[in-house]
């Protein structure tokens, strides 16, 4: 076994996301755990540790963050840390969490992520050009979306992808959304409507990219002993895995997330995973974009360089296919509140492994799933292996 | 699975003060070091030139040049020039300004791996000069077009743009 308690997974709840919200971000953290307890059966009181998850400061122009949410994320009075991978953040949250149990210092760990973009005006991608580098990149004028570009269009290049086959993610996510109450941008789109959406950053267009959104989202780990006192049904979290790669993201080739690889393999080998395609029931890879998915499912090593195009064109990736990615509705479909997002993802694998996942359970009595988030620049990937 | 019904709200409702808001606009600047091997890389462009550090160890030619070896995590032990043309590795065209506002025309950016650095090495520039967008290809040879001596500042904008080369 890997540190000295097993730890699991016995309750989760989120927000709705959306562009806007009322609530503040103390005020969604409350909402968010909250809920999660009332799932696992637990008060506050009976919550060791928690662990906050926010991306950066400069969207809500307040800074220390973590110290600002903590009273909502049922902190008080408590051993309370923020941390912070960027994008990757949301994944990485309850990973900090595991080692917080896993390690026998706490029974329970009470894991909150929260994010509001909507206080940023006159939009958050502004904020986010500090994250450039201040000497060499951001006098060029750089803007988000270009990472993003510049990695989709070196992807596309690499193996010859279409724009076409892309579009299909953000066609099944969108779709697969329709079923969740959370979500912020569920519809029934065409490839068609992605192609013909307006151009941001060719190869970028408006539908293959997920909006900015509000939301929270929280789950409550439990060492094995308190886990199997409080439920039937704990999800195990038997995988974790983490790898950054360097800031010189033009001294690399971006069309393959090799960081990611290196968390999955970690996250495997913990888990004794050998054939992830094989033994691997659902993921939830992270997708802001439509590329990302399938460049995650590569780095996840759920199909061959270059595959996930063809997997997914085949149907593959779909609820009912072999391996459903994204039966949530992912970030395209549910919205981008980041690191709520990438935590709802982790939420998704536990509602699907118990079975609660309402329309959009996936059939064959799922037992293995796997969640990734990413972040920074281009070089972050936070992955988690559940199992029932 | 359990959910909260949280209350969504307009954008325009909040312009418009039907939900209570506080504005505020943060007045902090910053002036960064460029620090030890930037310094030097910016004081070069002022000279036309492009330098790298190097690596006796892995034997990489780096650009931007760093003081250290991140990968053999020692020092780099050396400067070398490269040239100002390389090859287009990635590129976007795009119609939007850094705070997300829209362009009438659009604006193409690039990863240039630079020629005399080490495979796939290189920096993120603007490219001009190529007609039509759609005309933009990766592993199009491009070359710096500096701005005049006297115009530079030691600054990455020295270099205006890179622009294709026609063969």
């Amino acid at each position: 076994m890997f540190g000295k308690k097993r730890v699991a997974i016995v309750g989760a709840g989120v927000t709705l996301f959306r562009r806007n919200l009322k609530e503040t971000g103390k005020e969604l953290s409350y909402e968010a755990a909250k809920t999660a307890l009332e799932v696992a059966g637990l008060e506050l009181r009976d919550i060791k540790s928690v662990v906050m998850g926010s991306a950066p400061d400069a969207f809500d122009g307040v800074h220390m963050k973590g110290e600002y949410l903590a009273d909502g994320a049922g902190a008080y009075h408590k051993p309370y840390t923020r941390v912070f991978v960027g994008g990757g953040t949301g994944v990485f949250t309850p990973l900090a969490g595991w080692w917080h149990v896993a390690s026998g210092q706490f029974d329970t760990c009470l894991v909150v992520c929260e994010e509001k973009m909507s206080s940023c005006y006159p939009h958050p991608q502004y904020a986010f050009t500090t994250i450039f580098d201040p000497i060499l990149e951001r006098p060029i004028g750089m803007n988000l979306i270009w990472i993003f570009a510049l990695e989709m269009n070196r992807y596309m290049h690499k193996h010859n992808i279409k724009k076409e086959d892309i579009a299909l993610v953000s066609v099944k996510n969108k779709r697969n959304a329709l079923d969740n109450p959370i979500a912020q941008l569920a519809a029934n789109i065409t490839v068609e409507d992605v192609l013909n959406s307006e151009i941001m950053a060719w190869p970028v267009q408006r539908l293959d990219v997920s909006p900015t959104s509000d939301g929270a989202a929280a789950v409550v780990l439990a060492s094995e002993d308190v886990a199997k006192e409080v439920t039937d049904n704990p999800v195990w979290i038997d995988g974790v895995g983490w790898c950054i790669d360097s800031t010189h993201w033009t001294d690399r080739d971006l069309y393959y997330p090799d960081y990611v690889e290196c968390a999955a393999k970690m996250a495997y080998k913990m888990a004794g995973i050998k054939n992830p395609p094989k033994e691997i029931d659902l993921a939830e890879p992270y997708d802001p974009f439509d590329y990302k998915e399938l460049h995650h499912m590569e780095g996840l090593l759920l199909c061959k360089k270059g595959e996930a195009p063809k997997l997914t064109r085949e149907g593959v990736t779909q609820r009912d296919g072999d391996l459903p990615t994204c039966p949530s509705g992912g970030l395209l479909g549910c919205g981008n509140p980041i690191a709520a997002a990438g935590l709802m993802k982790v939420c998704e694998i536990f509602w699907q492994l118990r079975g609660e996942a309402g329309k959009r359970q996936i059939p064959g009595d799922p037992r293995t799933g796997v969640a990734q988030a990413w972040g920074d620049l281009m070089q972050y990937g936070s992955v988690i292996v559940l199992r029932r | 699975m359990r959910y909260y019904q949280s209350e969504a709200v307009e954008t325009k409702d909040i312009k418009e003060g039907k939900i209570p808001t506080e504005k505020f606009r943060p007045k902090a600047k910053f002036a960064w070091s460029a620090g030890i091997a930037i310094s030097r890389f910016l004081e070069e462009l002022k000279n036309g030139k492009i330098i790298a550090t190097t690596c006796s160890k892995c034997g990489r030619i780096m650009v931007p040049p760093r003081i250290y070896c991140e990968k053999c995590f020692k020092p780099a032990d050396g400067w070398k020039y490269v040239k100002d043309t390389g090859v287009i590795n990635t590129f976007s065209v795009s119609f939007l300004a850094a705070d997300a506002s829209r362009l009438k025309e659009p604006i193409v950016v690039a990863i240039i791996n630079l020629d005399g650095a080490s495979e796939g090495m290189g920096i993120v520039h603007r490219i001009e000069e190529y007609g039509d967008w759609r005309e933009v290809k990766i592993g199009m040879k491009v070359k710096a077009v500096w701005k005049p001596p006297e115009e530079r500042t030691g600054a990455i904008t020295d270099i205006a743009y890179f622009k294709p080369i026609r063969e």
